[in-house]
């Protein structure tokens, strides 16, 4: 199953209208812009991002909430669309969503909410055998089986968020969607939801595409991460690359903003690059490389020329004109441009 | 250190309960907290440990009628604030204490240019009262160029919708910092904002309360926030202040049993995989332990902690830890 | 904004007192338990707004003096075609507590038994005009942006723009003037207002995840519509309904008092203020108590819709 891949994105595009620009052409958001992307069978993959990167976008159009604009996606071998989407593979593919508040409806019971998977994809002959499977899939995520007859409103944050995890688990699927399961969550029960996802991977040899904006929490679950910019994949690399040695510009930006909690971390920031300017409008993309504007290595060709995906070691792509060559110095002082 | 310094905000033993569906959440259990004069303080605790209540209750802005107070006392520059009347909070709070909030789209009036609700803030404090229309729109440009917003004659017509949030955080700032303020109470003035956003708001706060000499108090959930903005570091559990230490020194060692928890909860940078977190859940404030709040999460919990609550302790190097257990730890 | 000292005073001591004699904590241990306790929550929300008991009570009495109308008023017979010239238009007094009208029928007695027509009335108009205006507002609100949405909304929206007291008038008059018509008219009138809230809410719902978990999960449309949206819709929908009782009966009240109602001699609140109009301001009971009664029943249902708007308004429960 080594090499085995589950789901491949085929220059995924996904643009939504947004009215009409003053010269009366339509606009589009370009959410997700020309997106290819190999997850493999069992690994886990990371999608970083900051809001407007099309990170969540992805993940709807592959679970099929969107119809692609563009490009394909191939799942288990087979073409999915949003329409005409077989049974099979809604029950395969599953998503945990980030707001556990919304995921759940708040004028059902557990019990209720966790049947409704095993009803519609016929998982269990009767009444008694599908609550015998509600208690088991409540224990896989150590919750009481007297949380049954509860209701998502009487049960915590990270308690809602493993309901939605037992949800998704009920149909046996291979491929979890994790959109930011955990940002809404306290560090101690984020660790605790990691862990328990991070061992129900292993038991069921599952795929994670695994969405999140902190990159820390990547670092360690994560075999491989990309990191997306206004639509567009960035770098991708293995996790453990990714931290020792980023390429683009805008990953390193990322990382010397993170907060972190020892020197050790500290040691890993790449320090000469300082976060400025504001991340601009996905209806309004600059053009050229679409990070020029808040770039401190830029050059006159990044404003003009879109970069393309360079190949910088074994799996680790970067998508900068300077890569290869050399990024030059930064010029951290430059006035903001706006 | 600070020590020498006379504190500008003191907290003392401060318990506060909501009135709540079958009785009273006694939320906030004896907090005690002191910030000096320029102290850059943070209040680090996950949600619903009473952080946000404390500041709130500091000016006096909790819901009216809905909570008592049955002991502690804030003293703001020696007066006790929650003996004040109205008029006297209301002057504390346009003259000395200025607040940032989390969600700065909640904070600015969707109706009002940016330029109208500033002129108003300008207006309404101490500097602005006898100058004229002209010199308090001065005022108020300095103050968003001071954030460091190019082109602040723009903004002042802007409505917040044309904004970002990062933008409209630093409006957020620039209007706590427009007037000479002592003491600026920050609640999570990054959580809403992404990470290389956060980090320049970060940034621009703390050089301004640097450079203006104002006190700081930073609510935060994260220890690595907490790390890159204070001077000290009071770590809250379900409403009290388990462990508070000088920011390096607590970084060096941690000695609550939960401060060990959640220091080992945060994902590293570094690697190395997620440790397990803290067992079990924040304690029903209708009817808290008996003894420490921690006690039931705990894993060295004794007897004794089931039954007394810890005080606070010096233990050295200004550390401060509320637990029974702290040589075994 | 700040409360006085000795205000704060006295809630503390309330507080300390309560504390410590607190009853202690007990644990839930089953289903039957829990939904026990679930009702006592949601009477502590209702209750919590004096004017919504206040109202609660109101509606009770109304309908058990409506239900019993016979057995508690003191001249029963009153209700139809009696007259008692001997004693009419007398002022309140001891025999006749809220006075006589013309024909010397007691005041109170017609104000009780109106309240039979009143209620029917609206029990009437809702059980046909909500069930029908739920469901079209859940079909509208699912099918969102769809030629469906399209034809319900704006169907929805003309009736809306009639004014429904002229509907009801018109239809009274084309059709024998009755309870029964002017019952149809209103109804007619009514449903829009629900479709138009349970759209609200369905457009809404549907973009919650649970709706989305439901759909990429493939349940059926039937399953999302009534399972997942439908229940959500209640609470609204229920606090509507406690408000239109009363708006419902001043409809009627409005239209019998233009003799489109309830014909008589059986009794009519509209209809006994418009023939009591003519006698003030000598005789003011024949007017002024039919027209408290139209008040307070409209008061209280109102109140208690409020009250059931908090009871289940899902809003700041940290504090609740």
């Amino acid at each position: 199953m080594a090499d085995n891949i589950i789901l491949k994105l085929d220059h995924l595009k996904q643009y939504f209208p947004a009215g009409k620009g003053k010269d009366g052409k339509p606009l589009f958001v370009k959410a997700v812009d020309d997106v290819s992307l190999e997850v493999k069978q069992g690994e886990i993959i990371g999608l970083v991002g900051e809001s407007g990167s099309g990170k969540s976008t992805i993940a709807y159009s592959v679970i099929g909430m969107y119809e692609p604009s563009g490009g394909e996606i191939i799942f288990d071998g087979q073409s999915v669309r949003k329409k005409g989407r077989p049974m099979k593979i809604k029950k395969d593919m599953q998503i945990v969503f980030q707001d556990p508040g919304s995921a759940l409806n708040p004028q059902q019971n557990i019990g209720e909410i966790l049947e409704l998977p095993l009803k519609v994809h016929k998982m269990c002959k009767n009444k008694a055998e599908r609550v015998e499977r509600v208690k088991e899939l409540l224990r896989m995520v150590e919750l009481p089986e007297h949380y049954m007859y509860k209701s998502p409103a009487s049960i915590g944050g990270g308690e809602k968020q493993m309901v939605a995890i037992a949800r998704a688990l009920a149909t046996d699927p291979k491929f979890i969607i994790l959109d930011e399961p955990t940002s809404a969550l306290d560090v101690s029960i984020q660790a605790k939801i990691i862990n328990m996802l991070l061992k129900l991977q292993k038991e069921k040899n599952l795929t994670y595409l695994f969405i999140t904006h902190d990159l820390s929490l990547m670092r360690n679950i994560a075999d491989r991460v990309a990191i997306l910019y206004l639509g567009k994949v960035a770098e991708i690399a293995p996790a453990e690359t990714f931290f020792r040695r980023p390429e683009h510009p805008y990953t390193q930006m990322l990382i010397s903003s993170i907060p972190v909690v020892s020197e050790e971390e500290e040691a890993l920031k790449p320090a000469k690059i300082e976060s400025r300017g504001e991340i601009p409008s996905p209806v309004n993309i600059p053009p050229g490389c679409s990070f020029h504007l808040r770039c401190p290595y830029v050059q006159d060709i990044c404003k003009q020329d879109d970069p393309v995906m360079v190949e910088r070691g074994e799996n680790h792509q970067a998508r900068c004109h300077y890569c290869g060559v050399g990024l030059g110095t930064p010029n951290n002082n430059e006035e903001e441009t706006k | 250190m600070s020590n020498e310094k006379t504190p500008i905000l003191e907290i003392k033993n401060l318990k506060l309960w909501f009135k709540v569906y079958k009785g009273y959440s006694k939320v906030l259990d004896g907090v005690n907290i002191t910030v000096h004069q320029g102290e850059k303080v943070g209040i680090v605790g996950e949600a619903g440990c009473g952080k946000t209540t404390t500041v709130k209750s500091i000016l006096g802005i909790l819901p009216e009628g809905q909570y008592v107070i049955p002991e502690g006392e804030i003293l703001y520059k020696g007066e006790d604030t929650l003996k004040m009347n109205s008029r006297q909070l209301g002057k504390v709070r346009s003259g000395e204490i200025s607040m940032i909030y989390q969600e700065p789209s909640a904070a600015l009036n969707p109706v009002f240019t940016i330029g109208q609700q500033m002129m108003e803030v300008a207006k309404n404090s101490d500097q602005g009262k006898g100058k004229t229309k002209a010199e308090r729109r001065e005022m108020v440009l300095n103050a968003i160029r001071d954030v460091f917003i190019p082109d602040p004659e723009r903004i002042f017509d802007y409505y917040p919708v044309q904004l970002s949030g990062g933008m409209k955080q630093r409006i957020c700032i620039a209007m706590a910092i427009m007037t000479q303020r002592d003491l600026m109470i920050a609640d999570e003035p990054g959580t809403a904002l992404d990470v290389t956003i956060q980090d320049q708001v970060h940034k621009t706060l703390d050089r301004l309360v640097e450079e203006r000499d104002m006190a700081l108090i930073m609510i935060t959930h994260s220890l690595g926030v907490a790390r890159e903005l204070t001077d000290s570091i009071n770590v809250m559990y379900a409403g009290t202040v388990v462990e508070a230490a000088p920011t390096a020194e607590l970084f060096r060692k941690q000695l609550h049993p939960y401060t060990i928890g959640l220091m080992e909860a945060v994902p590293r940078l570094a690697g190395g995989g997620i440790q397990a977190g803290i067992y079990g859940s924040i304690p029903d404030y209708l009817y808290p332990p008996k003894g420490c709040r921690f006690a039931p999460r705990c894993p060295r919990a004794t007897e004794q902690c089931l039954e007394n609550k810890p005080e606070l302790v010096d233990v050295g190097n200004g550390h401060k830890v509320a637990c029974f257990n702290i040589e075994e730890v | 904004m700040a409360v006085s000292a000795r205000k704060r005073e006295k809630e503390l001591k309330k507080a300390l007192a309560y504390e410590a004699h607190r009853p202690e904590e007990r644990s839930i241990g089953s289903f039957k338990e829990m939904r026990k306790e679930n009702l006592k929550r949601a009477w502590y929300r209702f209750s919590h707004n004096k004017l919504s008991v206040i109202g609660l009570i109101i509606v009770v009495i109304v309908v058990l003096a409506a239900i019993f109308a016979g057995k508690i008023t003191p001249y029963p017979e009153h209700a139809g075609a009696f007259t008692d010239f001997a004693n009419s238009t007398k002022a309140p007094c001891g025999q006749y507590l809220l006075g006589t009208d013309n024909m010397g029928r007691d005041i109170l007695t017609r104000i009780v038994f109106s309240f039979r027509g009143a209620l029917k009335m609206a029990i009437l108009v809702l059980v046909i005009s909500v069930p029908v205006g739920t469901f079209l507002g859940l079909l509208a609100g699912f099918m969102n942006r769809t030629w469906v949405d399209t034809v319900i909304m704006r169907i929805s929206d003309i009736f809306l723009s009639v004014p429904a007291l002229l509907l009801a008038l018109a239809v009274a008059s084309i059709l024998k003037p009755n309870l029964t018509n002017s019952m149809l008219a209103i109804t007619i009138m009514w449903w829009p207002w629900y479709t138009r809230i349970v759209y609200g809410v369905a457009t809404s719902c549907k973009n919650e995840y649970y709706v989305v978990s439901a759909q990429l999960l493939g349940a059926s449309k039937a399953h999302i519509i009534f399972k997942e949206i439908l229940p959500n819709c209640l609470s609204p929908i229920l606090t509507k309904m406690s408000l239109d009782v009363g708006w419902v009966i001043l409809m009627g009240a409005t239209l019998s008092y233009v003799g489109m109602g309830e014909q008589p001699p059986i009794p009519s609140l509209g209809q006994m203020v418009s023939d009591g109009a003519r006698y003030m301001p000598d005789q003011w009971w024949m007017t002024i108590f039919p027209c408290l009664a139209i008040i307070i029943i409209i008061m209280g249902f109102n109140f208690m819709g409020d009250g059931i708007g908090d009871m289940l308004s899902k809003g700041d429960s940290k504090y609740e």
